[in-house]
């Protein structure tokens, strides 16, 4: 039943982003992320978008896939509208009773919103085009550098790529454990909390019991197939940059570039577009 | 306590995935104290209709009589069924986790709320019945040998003293002697005990040398329903379905087709021997 | 040349309390000894507990003799430098297809013993291509592993351990969780590795139809060995095998039954054609 569930939620097909070294999509979603936090003004947004949108339409991933992380935040991001909507003091819009909506208020709403948004699909689909593996290669490889502070970091990737192939196999065992031990009278759904945890055990000692087990064997597997650590060596799919990397490195840096820039200017722009008392004043 | 199964039908998937009909439309009827094997291909739904029998899943559509009694009924305590079908599930011995092999075997009754004398009592027959020693009773099952494991989870089963027993290969691992033992063991709950008895397996020969009915399923469907020798006549279909002959009855097609005229229904070794001295003196 | 020497193992293993203080000692492996020559197909039979996985592990230094010495290619097996050239001489496949596979695809799960011989990116990928066409897993090799069945795995594992291009390959129960589609997709790949490209084989097992073809058997019982020779040779033996636990094949019991019976059926029979060949000859 659970043969078949895939960690992250790759979606399998061949695209420039698909295909772009994992290195350059960590430090690109990690930069993009953090322009979305340090600038919060509309023109940084909507170039923010602009690039996204531009990935989007590279990425040959059905939108529905790219939003569907949306989904899980919806209540945060509901949560924060409101809040920001009635509890952020300014111009007064609108007033009735204790409720008042500033206009402030609004645009804190629109802008977080616009955020949360970026952020969710930026990451989504940094996880939808590449696969838990190469994502273990690219963390291991730009990591290395802490190397010198004696930091476990191949360790630390063969650990993740294992659980990663582990957690399939693991899930269908607990699935069978259930049933047996339901097939001996257990019951895991009481209502009482001592006896809930209590009714675990049967589920927890056996699954921890063929987890051991199988960490023993698998690690008498790799010792018989010659591993003895990461010194020395080679890998079937080496990380190399090619010319897209490069290519896509230099549109992250002018992304940079441009985002500081307007991040910067941002209040001459609007002094220079919104004569006083414009009704546009209430956008930036 | 017949067992009815009456259009099982079984349908694996979300809206999502792609659906696959494990069980499909699958008939019949055991009668009290039978030796059932239940033979097939990996995949072929064995093991869902196994956990379909004993309640463990509900059907798609269909549903099962047990002593006469709609186990999928709404009114039904569906709990109370695992007193009366005892399911071994493979490599059964993975659901140990108490610290001596007797509070193991103890966990079914006393969840099927029996008092603590009671509960004794079962266990204690239990694993009489499995035929381990009393030092081994306060061992942990932790330290036991694979086959001695495997007798605690079946013990663990039998505590419960189901009337209807179904096992998902049971010898799976084991050597030849403990392969033997085991389905010895099951011969004898059948005949002795007079429980009903459910057996997966992948081994012709031991299915034909024990069980008095074969189930054939293929793709989800109940394809042949039949006694051994008569099973057994089905060569091609058997052979489409990914299953063999036993091996003494492919010996007594080829013997025949050498010229000697020697009936080919012979399944077992015994009869086998005895075809060919009949023939031949 | 002998391409494994083992002369004279012991291998004990303390079992201790719960304190640490020393309950008793096993013996798993007793004074065993044996050669095997390369390009030889061996079959070690045994039941279960009567050592033969223990030393298995013997074959490429997992475990260490407590006495005795194991030789892989006229290597010590307790040489600690020659370990990483021992172990790529004599691989290893182990009982559990589950356990024994690192790689969340079918070609980087075989490039890991490649990759941790340090070999250059371009020769492990054919290595990887060559070994799963050698065990006819080729048009897998893009897939997860969680999406094959018993069979395949362990003819992935198999290849993972070609790809290091072994000469000897001790595969340790490796079809006691397969079915027997599974079991029989192994031993002809198995058979075809020996006789297509003279590996030697070590094939540890209690099924004895897998043990039919091989030039030898070493049947263990109670950590030593009790009976070898060929399988002609060990199933004529019927009794005696009971004894150890084991069963010979159905035919040969035929055989046997009907030769006890007072036909002239000659002493060993493995095969359904000897079998009627024999028969005819009545």
């Amino acid at each position: 039943m659970f043969k078949e569930v895939s960690l992250g939620q790759y979606y399998q097909a061949d695209s420039v982003i698909h295909r772009l070294d994992p290195r350059v999509k960590l430090v690109g979603t990690l930069l993009y992320m953090i322009s979305l936090f340090v600038f919060n003004n509309i023109f940084c947004y909507a170039v923010a978008a602009l690039l996204l949108a531009s990935v989007m339409m590279l990425c040959k991933v059905p939108v529905g896939y790219m939003f569907k992380g949306l989904r899980a935040v919806l209540f945060i991001m509901l949560f924060t509208v409101v809040f920001n909507v009635f509890f952020t003091t300014g111009d007064i819009l609108f007033e009735f009773g204790i409720i008042h909506i500033s206009k402030e208020g609004i645009k804190m709403a629109v802008l977080m919103l616009v955020r949360l948004t970026l952020l969710i699909v930026s990451a989504s689909i940094m996880t939808l085009t590449t696969t838990p593996n190469r994502l273990t290669d690219g963390l291991e490889k730009l990591f290395r550098p802490l190397k010198l502070f004696k930091a476990p970091v191949h360790e630390v990737a063969l650990m993740m790529s294992i659980a990663l192939r582990f957690i399939p196999i693991l899930s269908e065992e607990t699935d069978k454990i259930v049933k047996a031990q339901t097939a001996r009278g257990a019951k895991f759904d009481s209502k009482k909390l001592i006896e809930r945890v209590k009714s675990l055990i049967p589920l927890i000692v056996p699954l921890f019991v063929s987890a051991f087990r199988r960490a023993s064997d698998l690690a008498l597997a790799m010792e018989a197939r010659g591993y003895h650590g990461g010194e020395g060596r080679t890998k079937l799919y080496p990380l190399k940059y090619e010319g897209r990397d490069f290519v896509s490195y230099i549109i992250l840096a002018l992304y940079v570039a441009v985002i500081v820039f307007l991040g910067i200017m941002s209040a001459r722009i609007v002094a220079f577009l919104t004569p006083e008392n414009s009704y546009l004043t209430l956008f930036f | 306590m017949p067992i009815i199964a009456d259009g099982l039908t079984y349908v694996y998937g979300s809206k999502t995935k792609a659906k696959t009909t494990a069980v499909d439309n699958v008939t019949f009827k055991i009668n009290d104290g039978q030796f059932i094997g239940l033979i097939g291909h990996t995949g072929s739904g064995k093991s869902t209709l196994l956990m379909l029998l004993s309640g463990l899943i509900k059907p798609t559509s269909g549903t099962v009589y047990i002593d006469g009694e709609d186990i999928f009924a709404k009114d039904f305590d569906l709990h109370s069924i695992h007193g009366k079908v005892g399911i071994v599930f493979q490599y059964p011995e993975n659901q140990l986790f108490e610290e001596t092999v007797f509070k193991d075997v103890c966990f079914g009754p006393k969840n099927m709320g029996l008092d603590k004398k009671e509960t004794e009592l079962c266990a204690y027959e239990a694993l009489k019945l499995v035929g381990l020693e009393d030092e081994v009773f306060y061992q942990s099952p932790f330290d036991l040998s694979g086959g001695q494991k495997r007798r605690v989870a079946i013990a663990g089963i039998l505590s419960m003293k189901p009337k209807i027993l179904v096992l998902d290969e049971p010898t799976a691992g084991l050597d030849p002697a403990g392969r033997k033992e085991i389905l010895d063991l099951v011969k004898n709950l059948c005949r002795e005990k007079g429980m009903t008895v459910i057996l997966v397996s992948h081994s012709m020969d031991d299915v034909a040398e024990y069980v008095d009915r074969i189930l054939v399923m293929n793709d989800g469907r109940l394809e042949i329903d039949a006694v051994p020798k008569e099973a057994f006549k089905h060569k091609e279909e058997l052979e489409g379905f990914g299953l063999a002959l036993p091996q003494v009855t492919q010996a007594m097609i080829k013997i025949k087709e050498i010229g000697i005229p020697v009936r080919t229904d012979a399944i077992t070794v015994e009869e086998a021997a005895n075809e060919i001295m009949r023939v031949l003196y | 040349m002998k391409i494994i020497k083992a002369e004279k193992v012991t291998f004990e293993y303390i079992r201790r309390d719960e304190e640490g203080n020393v309950e008793g000692i096993n013996r798993a492996v007793d004074n065993v000894s044996l050669d095997v020559k390369e390009g030889d197909f061996i079959s070690i039979l045994g039941a279960n507990g009567s050592g033969k996985s223990t030393f298995a592990k013997h074959l490429n230094s997992i475990l260490l003799p407590t006495e005795g010495t194991v030789w892989v290619d006229g290597m010590d097996t307790k040489d600690e430098e020659k370990i990483n050239k021992i172990r790529q001489t004599a691989g290893m496949v182990f009982q559990n297809p589950d356990n024994q596979i690192i790689g969340q695809v079918v070609d980087e799960d075989v490039a890991f013993g490649p990759e941790n011989m340090g070999i250059p990116t371009e020769e492990i990928k054919e290595r990887v291509e060559e070994a799963l066409k050698t065990v006819g897993m080729y048009e897998f090799i893009k897939r997860s592993p969680n999406s094959l069945s018993g069979g395949q795995k362990q003819r992935v594992s198999i290849a993972g351990v070609l790809a290091m291009h072994p000469k000897c390959i001790v595969l340790d129960e490796p079809t006691a969780m397969l079915d027997p589609t599974g079991r029989k997709e192994v031993i002809r790949a198995l058979r075809a590795l020996n006789e297509v490209e003279g590996i030697t084989i070590i094939l540890i097992t209690h099924y004895m139809e897998e043990t039919v073809y091989s030039d030898k058997i070493f049947v263990m019982h109670k950590g030593s060995i009790a009976m070898e020779g060929t399988p002609r040779e060990v199933f004529s033996r019927v009794d005696e095998l009971k004894e150890y636990k084991l069963e010979v094949p159905q035919i040969t019991l035929l055989a046997h039954t009907l030769r006890q019976r007072g036909l002239r059926i000659p002493e060993c029979v493995l095969t359904v054609k000897e079998l009627t060949d024999a028969i005819k000859n009545c």
